[in-house]
């Protein structure tokens, strides 16, 4: 710690004017200021090497490109997941339409081989309406 | 040719020689944090080399570089607003450990420790001034330039530097005259 005796020497001229405690003080102020300035300058300077920034800024873009690979890996990674899903559930609806075109293509068979029974078994009865001329063909076949 | 160059590499080696304490000096004081000091010491010397041909001499060089210097910090202060999300390192050393600096040998031990609680107190005052009242503060009483060469200096005129200095002054008064 070292006393600047030049602070005591130069003032500025409104001081005078000052009460002498502000004097005092910022003569002080001024003895300390220039002490710990010589301080710091008699101090020997480290010259801060550029390494470990440029080893920083490597660092950071680094991470900064693994995060952005990560993120576009996600968001791909999402919209491919969501694709699938898309395609899983267009086959599942095209296997259940497939179905239904199945049994819609059974049902129609059946109904029609429903109604082709239902017409032999009509064709082969004679009906009530026709009995008695039925009949008088026999009658006239007898006599 | 070769001749003029080395007069004004010359000349410019003289300046730096002279003026750099008292620039590094107001850095310090301003800032509070020896690397920054020293960083914007060698930016302003720098600066002021690169311009060192367009100095007509219309200001004292003392001036010129306080000037350069001033701007730089500004600078520095308006980058780091800016740039929040940068990690900043400070260094900004404590009130109590800039006041440290106190004279030793010839007063009395209740003496010091009055004239540092005194300091303490101004750097305190210091700390609540705005940065244009803290410069022409520093200027002034730190380093002691007339009014006319912090006005130069500092681009402000000279009823201005006066008014900021008044209220700087009134400031330290009150932080003093609080604890008397």
């Amino acid at each position: 710690m070292i006393w600047n005796r030049r602070a005591q020497v130069e003032e500025p001229a409104e001081l005078e004017a000052l009460d002498p405690v502000l004097q005092q003080s910022l003569a002080h102020f001024k003895a300390s200021v220039h002490a710990w300035s010589a301080d710091v300058e008699s101090r020997p300077r480290t010259v801060m090497s550029t390494a470990p920034r440029v080893r920083r800024l490597a660092v950071g873009w680094a991470l900064a490109l693994l995060l952005g690979l990560g993120g576009v890996s996600g968001v791909l990674l999402k919209r491919q997941h969501r694709e699938q899903l898309a395609q899983q559930a267009q086959q599942a609806q095209e296997r259940q339409l497939e179905q239904q075109r199945e049994l819609d293509a059974q049902r129609a068979v059946a109904q029609q081989n429903l109604l082709a029974k239902v017409e032999s078994d009509i064709s082969r009865e004679v009906p009530s309406a026709m009995e008695p001329l039925a009949q008088l063909m026999t009658d006239d076949a007898t006599r | 040719m070769e001749t003029a160059n080395e007069m004004a590499a010359a000349e410019f080696s003289h300046v730096v020689v002279s003026h750099r304490p008292q620039i590094f000096r107001f850095l310090l004081a301003s800032t509070r944090d020896a690397d920054l000091a020293e960083t914007l010491t060698q930016e302003c010397f720098l600066k002021a080399h690169r311009n060192w041909a367009s100095f007509r001499g219309e200001s004292t060089a003392m001036t010129w570089l306080m000037r350069i210097a001033i701007n730089l910090q500004k600078d520095h202060w308006r980058n780091r607003r800016v740039q929040f999300w940068r990690t900043t390192q400070t260094h900004t050393v404590d009130i109590s450990e800039a006041s440290d600096w106190l004279p030793s040998g010839e007063s009395s031990q209740e003496q010091q420790l009055l004239a540092r609680e005194r300091v303490a107190q101004v750097w305190q005052a210091v700390q609540g001034l705005s940065e244009r009242q803290r410069t022409v503060f520093l200027l002034r009483y730190v380093e002691e330039l007339e009014l006319s060469e912090i006005a130069v200096s500092t681009g402000l005129s000279e009823g201005t530097v006066k008014a900021h200095l008044s209220r700087a002054l009134a400031r330290v008064r009150g932080k003093l005259g609080g604890k008397r």
